[in-house]
């Protein structure tokens, strides 16, 4: 049974794939046009607007496979959904048709019905066995063609290469970068309140191939992805205390990080992957450490009588944002990655915990909880612009999309029978909040890099 | 639940006040434990558990002992420096209303707090083992002042003792 995509797949599908593909035709874009994209969607309005689009059923080359175009176009029409930056409009209010992918379409019809966009594909077989998909992307009031891509892959692959597909999509139209083609890993949760089983689970960012990860069963807690996709860091209680071990997903070996008394927790990758810093609590005191990968010595970075830790690296390397309750309560402070002083960034009202840095370094998500109230807000690194996003009962644990576009975090329900679900919100709008669908309870979500 | 608390509390004194003799094995013991008629045998898991007490219990955000923390923890030292032959892992406890890695440490000084009481007391240091759970393994279900109450606590989990 194959559950997940193999590093040959990776490299195959890495290897040849985006090629840029022919303008079609009469719809060169305007030669070296300044005002390139003459299509987005202005994303950071507090106002935006969806923006219309018709996603064309992709011509199948041969009859074997209708089934997959089908499919691939289902996958790419639900990312763009899910993202809640698109309106997709439905097939049958489409009065023009595509019946051949190299020709110009008519855009009157796809003005017709509101289509700002318009995308067309075709899916056949290389000469390799492989499967090769092309598409393009029309603005369909200049007349012109935004985008044309082809991606070639294992067939087994065909959702990662809708998952391109849409990134492509999303990424012309949007300004912002990918992030349909990525992983989530997180605590699946199962069994009473009092004695949960929790063992990890790893599947797509849309929840589809979901597989439960070995050697993770009892207790196990705060899953994070190494920057090259690869490997796992995450607590377990194997050795009867919580420490950090980290888990190949390649070859599924895994390994204890260091032999410490007392315990070690709260672990992230450095950007460059080349080391991990985490919390290590000795006679009650917890404190930030990092963890060389390569000579496995050990550096600590604070040193204070109060709780610090969830420390996460800014994506240049230079700095670490962690929490501590050094001042009376827990707030978010900031120090050079190096350790040394640091500066105080929460001032709200309530206390500040699991702050994580946005991969585009713009902002730090982090859990707050006032008023007997848990919320996910944002801010920038500095402390200003500090906007919460959502409110419940109990929720926490940010993690961002690749493009820091979306957080997805966990919030659980109150009471005996109260259980965890991961949530996904659109973190520069507030707006967009999904459950994300996952067949146990579930908790502690990590976002991958973009796959590549 | 606070009442059957108390009850052990005050047992836990009452232990701690007939046991105050060094000199009194793990059978002098008896005279007081056996008062219960019925009760288990002193030197069992059972005795630790109910009678003594297998737990303390923190404010929140806290980790220092309050008196009522310090007496059920006077008698647990007793206890197992009468019976030397057994080991114990403290498990430091929090409630749901804080974050998991702030949890975990705050375990962890709960934890540490009850095993420097009992080093204190003259348990021996090799003989005890602390670990957090943070907020993974709460005791009481509600999402109520009064379960989070019982779920900020320190356990002490004896090994090494007849279980009844």
């Amino acid at each position: 049974m194959r559950s997940y995509v193999t590093v040959s797949d990776l490299l195959r599908l890495c290897g040849a794939v985006v090629l840029a593909i022919a303008v079609v035709a009469g719809s060169a874009p305007r030669a070296q046009s300044q005002d390139d994209g003459a299509l987005q969607i202005d994303v950071t309005g507090a106002q935006f607007e969806p923006l219309p689009i018709a996603i064309t059923p992709f011509i199948a080359q041969e009859a074997g496979l209708t089934q997959v175009a089908g499919d691939i176009v289902g996958v790419v029409k639900a990312n763009l959904e899910r993202s809640g930056l698109f309106r997709l409009i439905p097939e049958e209010a489409f009065i023009g048709q595509i019946s051949e992918f190299d020709t110009v379409p008519q855009y009157a019809d796809w003005r017709a019905i509101n289509a700002d966009a318009m995308v067309a594909g075709t899916v056949f077989r290389a000469g390799d066995g492989r499967l090769q998909v092309q598409f393009r992307v029309f603005d369909t009031n200049a007349e012109e063609q935004l985008e044309g891509l082809q991606f070639l892959a294992d067939p087994a692959d065909w959702r990662r290469v809708a998952h391109k597909v849409a990134d492509g999509i999303y990424a012309k139209l949007t300004g912002e970068g990918p992030y349909f083609d990525s992983r989530v890993v997180f605590v699946d949760e199962t069994g009473p309140k009092g004695d949960r089983r929790k063992r990890l689970a790893i599947m797509d960012q849309d929840g589809a191939n979901l597989r439960f990860l070995p050697g993770s069963d009892g207790l196990v807690l705060s899953p994070r992805f190494s920057p090259n996709d690869q490997s796992i860091l995450y607590i377990s209680y194997d050795t009867g205390a919580p420490q950090v071990f980290m888990l190949n997903l390649d070859t599924g070996q895994r390994e204890r990080l260091g032999n410490f008394p007392g315990m070690s927790f709260a672990p992230r990758f450095s950007p460059d992957g080349g080391s991990v810093v985490m919390s290590l609590s000795r006679e009650g005191n917890t404190d930030v450490y990092a963890m060389d990968l390569g000579s496995r010595q050990l550096r600590r970075l604070t040193q204070h009588p109060g709780i610090d830790t969830s420390p996460s690296y800014s994506p240049d390397g230079s700095q670490i944002v962690f929490e501590s309750d050094r001042g009376g309560k827990q707030q978010l402070y900031v120090m050079s990655a190096g350790g040394g002083g640091a500066t105080r960034i929460s001032f709200g009202s309530g206390s500040y915990s699991t702050p994580v840095w946005s991969p585009k370094g713009d902002r730090i998500a982090f859990t707050n909880v006032r008023g007997g109230r848990f919320h996910i807000g944002v801010m920038r690194p500095d402390g200003s612009e500090e906007r919460l996003l959502s409110a419940s009962f109990l929720e926490e644990g940010p993690t961002f999309s690749p493009n820091g576009r979306v957080v997805m975090f966990y919030r659980e329900s109150a009471g005996q029978n109260g259980r965890p679900q991961l949530i996904s919100i659109d973190a520069a709008t507030g707006t967009n909040v999904r459950q994300v669908a996952t067949p146990n309870a579930a908790s502690d979500p990590a976002w991958s890099p973009l796959r590549k | 639940m606070i009442l059957k608390k108390i009850a052990l509390i005050g047992a836990a004194l009452l232990l701690a006040a007939c046991s105050s003799d060094p000199e009194a094995g793990p059978d002098a013991g008896v005279t007081g434990g056996g008062s219960t008629a019925g009760g288990p045998a002193p030197n069992t898991l059972a005795y630790f558990n109910q009678v003594v007490g297998d737990r303390v219990f923190f404010d929140t955000d806290r980790h220092d002992l309050n008196s009522s923390a310090q007496a059920t923890l006077s008698g647990q030292a007793q206890w197992l420096n009468s019976n030397p032959g057994t080991t114990a892992v403290i498990e430091g406890h929090a409630d749901e209303r804080g974050t998991r890695q702030y949890n975990l440490a705050l375990g962890a000084r709960r934890a540490n707090s009850v095993y420097n009481y009992l080093i204190s007391q003259g348990v021996e240091a090799n003989r005890l083992r602390t670990v957090s759970y943070g907020k993974e393994r709460p005791i009481a279900l509600g999402s109520d002042p009064n379960s989070w109450s019982q779920n900020r606590r320190g356990m002490t989990v004896v090994t090494g003792a007849p279980s009844s």
